[in-house]
């Protein structure tokens, strides 16, 4: 066997410490390992977008990295994204307008939205149709995720100009 | 989809990747982004005992304009490429191209020179580069050597680069005219079925220059002359182009596989390249 190496991630603002053979894929360390099961592996094959978190701020599907590429970056998934007692935004309205529908791709969908309003705060229908083509969903049609991003997005561009 | 075991290295400078190669030879290999490397690790496709992350290693990130020419450090992603302020002005191709690559994720870690060096008929950037007449940095050993993209690829997963050197930057001259990268996919983050890449000058309604290059029609990357030399001179009148195609068409050779059959192939490849000389011209 290789040998393990000595992993060092924070995630969701935790560290996290342990050793792991430099095959270990971050999906796995996130899921099995720490218990972090809101990404979901859906194709494990770099397709599907259902594992995807951020890393150091970039969205990532963590099937497609090794946990020791990660090694010192700062994770974000879902459950770091907000939770039954403070919904994000996206998470809020992915509910209003029914975003889901059997919700196996939805955590990976919203972290990714996450990104993507933050590069685009008030994108168009394309716009959130290509910053989001990484991300399969094999139940909505993709008509009321697009709805569930753009009513985010006013939301959250109406808190922030009420907070201004 | 584990991959087989691998020790892991991730060295601060390029001098510690030579050496981990050298040390290591054929059982060794770098990764960049790992986006083509990794899914084949996953399928034991490719056998890595010892994987080289360049991730650390400093000045392989940087994106340069120079008076003259464009220099481009291996580890630039495609989302670089995209977001870059000053790029999009000099050569607008590798934007419009880059944005034809996978997805948002893939293109947050996938790099221009993890694109070239794998030698895989189905990425987009070799073909852009040949185009582009690009020259590549590699450095071994022996130092530094420079390989013109036009000369780079060998078959498919053979390139002129020997196992252990390493690709530093990718270097172009500032393209001139129109341009174009057209692609047909089955869907968004698919692999070309047939994508064109063209730079195109005109003086006075009179085509000056065309470089013309197509992706995934061959088990290379295909730079084709003779469809260029064909619309030189011309106003890119429908005789010229149907020309312009014909020789293309005698210089790929697609095979048949999951995109279409042969016959298929070669029809979507005279539609994309129609479609990349108008749009090119148009903005010439
Ligand atoms: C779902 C999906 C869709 C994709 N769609 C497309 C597409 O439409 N078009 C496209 O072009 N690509 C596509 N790709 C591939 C993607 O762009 C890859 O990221 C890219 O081909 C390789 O870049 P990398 O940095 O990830 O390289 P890696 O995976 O790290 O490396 C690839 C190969 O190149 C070698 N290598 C890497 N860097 C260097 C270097 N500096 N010097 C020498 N050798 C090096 C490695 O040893 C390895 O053999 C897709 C990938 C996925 C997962
Ligand atoms: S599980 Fe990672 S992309 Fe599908
Ligand atoms: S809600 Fe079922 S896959 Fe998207």
């Amino acid at each position: 066997m290789s040998k393990k190496m000595h992993i060092k991630l924070n995630v969701n603002g935790k560290d996290e410490e342990f050793l792991a053979e430099p095959r270990e894929l971050l999906i796995h360390t996130l899921r099995e390992r720490l218990n972090i099961t809101g990404p979901h592996i859906g194709c494990e094959t770099s397709h599907c977008g259902a594992c995807t978190v951020s890393i150091n701020g970039k969205s990532v599907k963590s099937c497609t990295m090794f946990a020791a590429q990660a090694n010192g970056a700062q994770i974000t998934t879902i459950e770091g994204i907000g939770g039954t007692d403070n919904l994000h935004p996206l998470q809020e309205a992915f509910k209003e307008h029914h975003g889901l529908q059997c919700g196996f791709c939805t955590s990976g969908m919203i972290t990714r939205a996450t990104k993507l309003l933050e590069e685009i705060p008030n994108p168009t229908e394309e716009e959130i149709r290509f910053g989001m083509a990484g991300n399969i969903c094999r139940c909505t049609g993709y008509q009321n995720i697009v709805k569930s991003i753009q009513a985010a997005a006013a939301e959250m561009n109406a808190a922030k100009e009420a907070a201004e | 989809m584990i991959p087989a075991e691998f020790e892991y290295y991730r060295p601060k400078d390029m001098a510690g990747v030579l050496s981990l190669l050298e040390e290591h030879g054929d059982d060794a290999r770098v990764m960049a982004g790992g986006h083509s490397l990794i899914p084949m690790m996953k399928l034991r496709m490719a056998d890595v005992p010892h994987l080289i992350d360049l991730q650390d290693v400093g000045g392989l990130s940087n994106i340069e304009i120079n008076s003259d020419s464009i220099h481009i450090g291996a580890l630039v992603t495609q989302s670089d490429i995209v977001e870059h302020a000053g790029l999009a002005d000099v050569a607008p191709i590798l934007r419009e191209a880059a944005l034809q690559i996978a997805d948002p994720q893939v293109r947050y870690m996938g790099t221009i020179g993890g694109n070239v060096a794998n030698g895989d008929p189905g990425n987009d950037m070799p073909g852009l580069m040949q185009c582009l007449d690009a020259v590549f940095t590699v450095a071994g050993a022996d130092g530094e050597r420079q390989i013109p993209a036009r000369d780079f690829y060998e078959a498919a997963y053979m390139t002129a680069r020997e196992d252990d050197e390493v690709l530093t930057s990718v270097t172009i001259a500032h393209p001139q005219g129109g341009y174009a990268y057209e692609k047909q996919k089955r869907k968004i983050g698919d692999y070309a079925t047939a994508a064109a890449a063209v730079q195109i000058t005109k003086e006075g309604g009179t085509c000056v220059s065309a470089s013309i290059a197509m992706t995934n029609l061959s088990d290379t990357p295909v730079y084709s002359e003779a469809a260029g030399a064909a619309l030189v001179g011309t106003s890119l009148n429908d005789a010229a182009l149907s020309a312009a195609i014909a020789a293309m068409w005698g210089d790929i050779d697609p095979t048949e596989d999951n995109r279409g059959p042969i016959a298929f192939k070669n029809h979507v490849a005279g539609v994309i390249l129609r479609r990349a000389l108008e749009r090119a011209w148009s903005r010439a």
